[in-house]
C-alpha cells in the first residue's frame, strides 16, 4: 500500500507540475515561439524586445522538422504563435502542411525584398545566410572558379569538400540549381561534382573550411561558419580561416546561392498582435544589425550598414529566385543527390 | 499497484491473477503505443519513394547498419568481458578503481565523443598539426586514420558502450559462486580454461543482456553517425520523412528497423530461458580475489586502464581543456537551472520507469502466458528506435487525445480544455519511459530470474499474496539489480536528446539541450562546459551504481 500510494503521488506531482508549466501559456502580455534557430542566436533579440514592449517570449528551440511535426500534430490547440526556422525549405513545407497563416504588415512588407518572403505572406526572412565557394589562397586563385556549375569540371578532380546531402543547406543548394538548370542539367552535375571530391562528404560546414588548410582546395559553405571560425578563440581554427578566402559565384548571372532564416505566424495562434509585433521588431535596423554582428549573417533589410568582417568578404549580387521554390524543389533534389551517390 | 491484504482467504488470491494479468497487458499496450503508431504506417502507401530507395540507397543502409552492429558487438565484447573477469577474480593495482572508474563512460554521450574525438584527430586538429610541425609534412604526404569513418563510428561507439556489457558481466562473475570455481580448479583447470568452460558460459545470458542493450543504442544512434556522414537507417529514416518529404515510407523504414530489433530482443530472451541457473547456497560468500604477481599484474592493469583512458580521461580531459579556456565568460547561473532540470527529469524518469519495470516484470513472472510475454516485449522495444520517431509516436496518440476531448468538451460544454497532455513534463516523462523501459526492464527481469521460483511457492503457500511476496521476498533480495534499472535510466535520460528536444514545455531547457545546441553549430569549446557537467552529474550515479552491484555479488548469492 505504501508503495502505491507513493507512485501516485509521484504522478500527481508531476502533472501539477506540467500544469503550472503549461499554464504560463495563459497569461497575458505574451508570446509564444518555436525556433529552429539556437538559444543563443535568438534568445539576445527576444530579451530586448520583452525589455522594450514588456510583453513575455515563451520559447522551446529544436530541430525545424520536428518542431513543425509538433506544431501540425497540435493542431488548433497549438499554443505556438510564432515558428522560426532557418531555412526556406521548412518554412514553405509548414505552409504546404497547412500551418501557418498570411500576415499583411506594409512594415514587413516593405522592409524585406520580394524575393525573401512568401508571395502570399505567409513567411518572411529575417537573415539572408550566402553560400558561396571558399577556397585556398595560393592554390587556387580566384580568376579559375567562375560558377557553382564550373565546380563540376574535371579540372577539379580530387579537389572539393562540401558536407553531406543529409543537410539543408545543400538540399536547397541543388533546389537551386534545379530552378535554373533543370533536372538533367543538374543530374549531370551532381554526378560529376561526386567525382571530383577530395573525401567522402562528413562533418559540418566548418569541417569542410578547416580541411581546406590541406585535403582540399575548394570548399563550399555558409558564410557564417568561416565568420565564427575568425572570430572565435581555437587558434587552429583561425589559422585555418586565414588560409582561404571567399569567392562569389554565378556574379555574371544569377548571382549566389542565398537562403534566409525566416519566421512564420502560426494558423493557431492566440497572441496573433502581439507576434506580429515580434515579427516587425525582428527587422528593424537594431535587430538586423545584430545578426551581422553576432552570428555574421547577412541583414535581410536593405540599407543596414553591415559589420566590417562582412565588408571585408565584399558585396556580392545574390540570387532572386524566390525561396518558396527551394522547398518546392527539395525532394527532387534529394533523389538527384542519392542518385548520384553523394553521402 | 497492489492492495495489501492483511487476509489471505483463497478468495482473494483467486482475484489476483485476473488483476495482474490484465494490469500488465493494459500497461504494456500503452507504453507500446508509439511504437504500435509507428508500425501503423506500414499500412499507408508510400508510393514509388520505395522503388527509389531500393535503386539509391537502401543497399547503403542495410550494409552500414548490419557492419556498425557487427563492429559494435565485436568492441564491446572485446572491451567489456576481459576487464569484468580480471576485477572479479584477481587482484592488482589499482582494481577499486578500476571497478567503478569502468563505468564512467557510460557518462558521456555518444555523439559528444564523437565531436572530441574528430576535434583532437582531424586534419586541422592538435595531434595531426603537431606530426606535420615536427616532422615538416604537408597535407597527403602521410597517412593517418579518418575519424569519420564508419571504422570510427565503431570505435566511438564500441568505448561508451561497453560498460553494458562490463557490468552484466562483472555482476555475474562476482555472483558465480565461488565453489562452482574452485571446483573446476579442484579439477586442475587453469585460469584460461575455468575462464571459458565455467565463467564464460554460466555468464552468457548477462552478457547477452548488456550486448542486447548496447546493439539497441546502437541502431538508435543518430548523432554520431549522422556526424560522422554514414548513412545508416537511423539516418535514412530521416532523411526519407523530411528530406523526401515521404512520411510514410520513413516509418516503414523505422518498422523495418524495429523487426531487426524485435530479432534482437528475442534471442536475448531466448538465451536467457534457455538457460536458467539458480544458484543457491554461500550465503556468506566472499568473492575471492587471487592476488597477481610480476607481468600480470602490468597485463590486468592495462586491459583495465585502456577503455577507460580512451572512453573517458582523454575525451574528459579535452573536454575540461575547452572549459578552462572559456569558464570565464561561459558560467552563469543559469547553468545551475539547467543541471537542476535534468537532474529531475532523470530522477523522475528513473523512478517511474523502475515501478513500471517491476509491475511488468513480476505480472510476467506470476502470469507468463504467450499475449503478456508478447506485449511486454513490445513494450521495450522503444530503446532501438531513434528518439525522434519515439517522440513523434508519443505526440500523435496524445495529441489525437487531446484535441479529441478538446473537440468534445466544445461541442458538449462549450468550453475548451485545450492540450492537456502535449507539450507537458509528463509527455517527456512518458516518452523517456517508452524509451528506455528496456533498459530497466532488462536489470529486473535478470533481478527476478537469479531468485528460484520455489521461493515464491514457498511463500505462497505460507498464504502471503503476490503482491507481498514481491515486497518481502524479491524486492529485498533484487535490490542491488533494482538499483541498476533506476541508475541505467537516469544517465540514459541525462544524455538523451532528441525526445526531450521535441516534447519538452516552454523556457525547459536540459543540459544535454544545450551541449547539443552548441555542438550542432560547431561550437565545440562553447558546448564543452554543458558536456563536461552531463559527465559530472553522471558520475556519482556510476559510482553508486558499481557499489550496488559489489555488494550484490557480496550478499545475495
Amino acid at each position: 500500500m505504501r508503495k502505491r500510494s507513493l507512485s501516485i503521488n509521484l504522478l500527481l506531482a508531476i502533472l501539477i507540475a506540467a500544469a503550472s508549466l503549461s499554464s504560463t501559456a495563459f497569461a497575458a502580455k505574451e508570446v509564444n515561439l518555436y525556433s529552429a534557430r539556437k538559444e543563443a542566436l535568438i534568445k539576445p533579440l527576444l530579451d530586448r524586445f520583452s525589455a522594450q514592449t514588456g510583453i513575455q517570449v515563451n520559447l522551446v528551440t529544436g530541430k525545424a522538422d520536428a518542431l513543425l511535426k509538433r506544431l501540425q500534430l497540435e493542431g488548433r490547440n497549438s499554443p505556438a504563435d510564432l515558428l522560426i526556422t532557418t531555412d526556406a525549405g521548412r518554412l514553405y513545407r509548414a505552409k504546404s502542411a497547412g500551418v501557418t497563416q498570411s500576415v499583411s504588415s506594409l512594415k514587413l512588407r516593405d522592409t524585406i525584398p520580394a524575393a525573401y518572403r512568401d508571395p502570399e505572406g505567409h513567411w518572411f526572412g529575417l537573415s539572408l545566410r550566402a553560400r558561396p565557394i571558399i577556397y585556398v589562397k595560393g592554390k587556387v586563385s580566384a580568376d579559375e572558379l567562375s560558377t557553382y556549375e564550373a565546380l563540376a569540371d574535371p579540372k577539379w578532380a580530387k579537389k572539393i569538400c562540401i558536407r553531406s546531402s543529409g543537410n539543408i543547406y545543400n538540399q536547397s543548394l541543388v533546389a537551386s540549381m534545379l530552378s535554373h538548370d533543370g533536372k538533367d542539367e543538374t543530374q549531370v552535375w551532381a554526378d560529376s561534382l561526386m567525382k571530383n571530391l577530395a573525401r567522402k562528404p562528413k562533418g559540418g560546414d566548418r569541417d569542410q573550411i578547416k580541411a581546406a588548410a590541406g585535403q582540399c582546395d575548394i570548399a563550399i559553405a555558409n558564410t557564417y561558419y568561416l565568420g565564427k571560425m575568425v572570430k572565435g578563440k581555437d587558434p587552429s581554427q583561425q589559422a585555418a580561416a586565414e588560409k582561404v578566402a571567399i569567392f562569389w559565384p554565378n556574379q555574371s548571372d544569377r548571382g549566389a546561392h542565398v537562403n534566409i532564416s525566416g519566421v512564420t505566424l502560426t494558423r493557431a495562434a492566440k497572441n496573433r498582435a502581439n507576434a506580429i509585433r515580434l515579427m516587425e521588431f525582428l527587422v528593424t535596423p537594431e535587430s538586423q544589425s545584430w545578426y551581422a554582428e553576432a552570428n555574421y549573417e547577412y541583414p535581410v533589410r536593405e540599407g543596414v550598414e553591415w559589420s566590417d568582417l562582412l565588408k571585408q568578404w565584399g558585396s556580392f549580387k545574390a540570387d532572386q529566385l524566390n525561396l518558396a521554390k527551394l522547398g518546392q524543389n527539395n525532394a527532387a533534389a534529394v533523389r538527384i543527390m542519392d542518385r548520384a551517390g553523394w553521402k | 499497484m497492489e492492495v495489501a491484504t492483511h487476509r489471505t482467504s483463497d478468495r482473494t488470491a483467486l482475484h489476483r491473477p485476473g488483476f495482474w494479468q490484465a494490469g500488465v497487458l493494459l500497461s504494456a499496450l500503452v507504453l507500446a503505443l508509439p511504437v504500435f503508431t509507428v508500425f501503423s504506417f506500414i499500412f499507408v502507401p508510400a508510393g514509388e519513394v520505395w522503388s527509389h530507395l531500393a535503386e539509391t540507397v537502401l543497399a547503403d543502409y542495410l550494409s552500414n547498419s548490419a557492419l556498425l552492429v557487427l563492429g559494435v558487438a565485436f568492441g564491446v565484447l572485446l572491451l567489456g568481458i576481459p576487464t569484468a573477469w580480471v576485477i572479479a577474480v584477481y587482484d592488482f593495482p589499482g582494481r577499486r578503481f578500476f571497478e567503478w572508474s569502468l563505468l564512467l563512460p557510460l557518462a558521456i554521450p555518444a555523439y559528444i565523443i564523437a565531436y572530441t574525438y574528430t576535434g583532437l584527430l582531424d586534419f586541422a586538429g592538435p595531434l595531426q598539426t603537431g606530426l606535420r610541425d615536427s616532422f615538416g609534412l604537408e597535407g597527403g604526404d602521410y597517412y593517418f586514420p579518418e575519424v569519420r569513418s564508419l571504422g570510427g563510428a565503431v570505435i566511438m561507439l564500441s568505448l561508451v558502450l561497453y560498460p553494458y556489457v562490463f557490468m552484466m558481466a562483472r555482476s555475474s562473475f562476482l555472483g558465480q559462486s565461488s565453489s562452482t570455481l574452485e571446483a573446476g580448479r579442484a579439477l586442475g583447470a587453469g585460469p584460461l580454461r575455468i575462464f571459458l568452460s565455467i565463467a564464460l558460459p554460466l555468464a552468457r545470458p548477462a552478457i547477452v543482456t548488456g550486448l542486447s542493450l548496447a546493439l539497441m543504442e546502437t541502431l538508435a544512434d543518430y548523432g554520431t553517425v549522422q556526424y560522422f556522414g554514414i548513412s545508416t537507417f537511423t539516418t535514412g529514416i530521416f532523411r526519407t520523412w523530411f528530406g523526401l518529404n515521404d512520411s510514410a515510407a520513413a516509418a516503414q523504414l523505422a518498422a523495418l528497423l524495429m523487426s531487426f530489433v524485435f530479432i534482437l530482443i528475442l534471442m536475448e530472451h531466448y538465451s536467457r530461458r534457455r538457460q536458467r541457473f539458480f544458484q543457491t547456497g554461500g550465503r556468506h560468500h566472499h568473492p575471492l580475489h587471487h592476488p597477481l604477481r610480476g607481468w600480470q599484474r602490468y597485463a590486468a592493469f592495462a586491459i583495465c586502464v585502456t577503455p577507460l583512458a580512451f572512453g573517458f580521461l582523454i575525451p574528459a580531459g579535452q573536454l575540461l581543456v575547452w572549459s578552462l579556456s572559456i569558464a570565464e565568460e561561459a558560467i552563469d547561473l543559469s547553468f545551475l537551472q539547467l543541471a537542476g532540470n535534468s537532474l529531475l527529469l532523470a530522477s523522475a524518469a528513473a523512478i517511474f520507469t523502475l515501478i513500471l519495470a517491476l509491475f511488468l516484470g513480476y505480472g510476467q513472472r506470476l502470469h507468463p502466458s504467450k499475449p503478456v510475454a508478447i506485449a511486454v516485449r513490445f513494450s521495450a522495444m522503444g530503446y532501438a528506435i531513434p528518439g525522434t520517431v519515439i517522440a513523434v509516436g508519443v505526440m500523435l496518440p496524445f495529441a489525437w487525445f487531446d484535441n479529441t476531448l478538446d473537440e468534445w468538451m466544445r461541442g458538449t460544454f462549450d468550453l475548451s480544455t485545450g492540450l492537456l497532455l502535449s507539450g507537458t513534463v509528463f509527455a517527456l516523462l512518458f516518452s523517456y519511459a517508452v524509451r528506455f523501459l528496456a533498459v530497466s526492464l532488462q536489470s529486473v527481469e535478470s533481478g527476478l530470474s537469479k531468485i528460484t521460483p520455489n521461493m515464491d511457492d514457498a511463500a505462497r503457500s505460507l498464504g502471503l499474496a503476490p503482491g507481498k511476496v514481491l515486497r518481502r521476498i524479491h524486492l529485498p533480495m533484487m535490490r542491488g539489480a533494482l538499483l541498476t534499472a533506476m541508475l541505467l535510466v537516469f544517465v540514459d535520460v541525462l544524455k538523451e536528446l532528441p525526445a526531450t528536444l521535441i516534447l519538452r514545455p516552454f523556457n525547459f531547457n536540459t543540459l544535454a539541450v544545450r551541449a547539443y545546441e552548441l555542438a550542432s553549430d560547431e561550437r565545440l569549446a562553447d558546448s564543452s562546459i554543458a558536456a563536461l557537467s552531463i559527465v559530472v552529474v553522471g558520475i556519482v550515479p556510476v559510482i553508486l551504481l558499481s557499489r550496488a552491484i559489489r555488494k550484490s555479488g557480496d550478499t545475495h548469492e
